[in-house]
């Protein structure tokens, strides 16, 4: 989550104290990412540094009023539209574990993996209640609930994609040195 | 419950015991062949187990007459499928009342239970539309109706968003859970981690047996860290 160009967004608003970012901020994410007041300022001072944005020359407090350069706005609009770097798989943890257990001898991978089903279910059963109970709440609050049901179901997905797989795998041996592996898409995808 | 006999028998459910409280909605997950549908069927009654014994509000089904059973099918139990079941030559509103109108109730009161039901669905402008005059949402709305009209005890569902989008889909589970909410024990049956994560309880069905399930959750405001 890119706090910089959160806070750069909330200021092309126009101009707002500190404490008031904190509070726009956390209340438009929903209260899905909390946010601290020592972030904020620290995060304004660079923006202020790399003059995306002005201070009212007020020290350094609650009192003291940020608004945004021009250069801030060219900056927003620019990140608004960059892709986030999705070309490079990121280092899956749970691929990895699901990975291990495969090749531990006394391990049953079915097992791991329904540890892993269940808890991502049970997750994924709390964050559907939370979005139950909140019909009431913003829309931002709607939009960020949804991205993480639907990220956990993916992994679902691939959890049962894998025991499947796993499971055909076992029924048909073959031999999986045999087949020489496609180059991974390079990097380049996407420009940063 | 076996299929078949001898070398051929197929135990498509072993050792599966499943208690619905009224008021719950129960979510059994499992890929293809698992046997979700089987447990789905002897549930309602549709199929009779091999070995072991269905109970529905306390009552043992195997014991009763064929028309008994017919009875509490038509008066208990309510069935949402994935491609809706609805009878095209029928409006919402006799689609709804259908079940009731098979069961003996007079007409006038199965239509105004039927038109009821389609209120609480958000229905009721549309009773009079046959079903091809309905989008696919509505379709599966008319169908939740019908499977709670009148006073149902239990409510089973196979892929009930199957063919919706998810907003769709989102709207479905939402009805079934009010559904129960109301007093309704729901069974909803799916491979969607996202329908399951609807229900109380998800129950993990693998080669016919229930694996594993979800223990209730803490509660939703843990995922909620607390401002610093």
């Amino acid at each position: 989550m890119s706090v910089r160009h959160a806070l750069l967004a909330l200021l092309s608003e126009g101009p707002k104290y500190g404490l008031q970012l904190r509070q726009e901020f956390v209340a438009r994410t929903g209260e899905v990412w909390p946010l601290n007041v020592g972030q904020v300022y620290t995060t304004l001072q660079r923006l202020e540094r790399d003059g995306l944005v002005e201070s009212d020359g007020e020290e350094d407090g609650p009192q003291k009023g940020f608004r945004i350069t021009a250069e801030g706005e060219a900056e927003l609009a620019e990140w608004l539209r960059t892709p986030p770097d999705l070309s490079s798989p990121p280092r899956d943890e749970l691929v990895i574990k699901i990975l291990i257990a495969l090749r531990l001898p006394g391990v049953d991978v079915h097992e791991v993996l329904q540890s892993h089903r269940r808890y991502l279910v049970q997750l994924m059963q709390e964050w559907t209640r939370l979005k139950e109970y909140s019909a009431q709440r913003d829309l931002g609050f709607g939009l960020a609930v949804d991205a993480e049901l639907f990220r956990l179901e993916a992994v679902v997905r691939w959890l049962d994609a894998a025991e499947g797989r796993i499971k055909r795998a076992s029924e048909e041996p073959v031999d999986d040195q045999a087949v020489p592996l496609p180059k991974t898409p390079r990097k380049a995808v996407v420009r940063r | 419950m076996v299929y078949g006999e001898g070398p051929a028998e197929v135990h498509a459910l072993r050792d599966v015991s499943l208690g619905v409280e009224e008021g719950e909605l129960i979510a059994v997950m499992g890929p293809s062949g698992s046997g979700k549908s089987t447990l789905l069927t002897i549930a309602g009654t549709l199929e009779e187990p091999t070995n072991g014994e269905v109970l529905v509000a306390g009552t043992a089904v195997a014991g009763m007459s064929r028309d008994d059973r017919a009875r509490l099918r038509r008066r208990s139990i309510g069935y949402v499928f994935q491609d809706f079941n609805l009878l095209a030559g029928l409006t919402a509103a006799e689609n709804v009342s259908l079940p009731l109108e098979l069961d003996g109730v007079p007409v006038r009161s199965a239509r105004e239970q039927g038109l009821h039901a389609l209120e609480e669905l958000g229905l009721r402008d549309r009773e009079g539309n046959f079903p091809d005059e309905l989008s696919g949402g509505e379709r599966q709305r008319v169908a939740i109706a019908r499977a709670v009209v009148g006073q149902r005890k239990l409510l089973l569902a196979d892929e009930p968003s199957g063919a919706l989008d998810s907003a769709n889909g989102e709207a479905v589970m939402r009805l079934i859970r009010a559904a129960c909410q109301r007093g309704v024990a729901g069974v909803v049956v799916t491979h969607d981690a996202q329908l399951a994560s609807w229900a109380d309880r998800v129950l993990f069905l693998r080669d016919g047996r229930v694996v594993d399930q979800t223990s209730p959750a803490a509660g939703p405001e843990s995922l909620l860290a607390p401002n610093p």
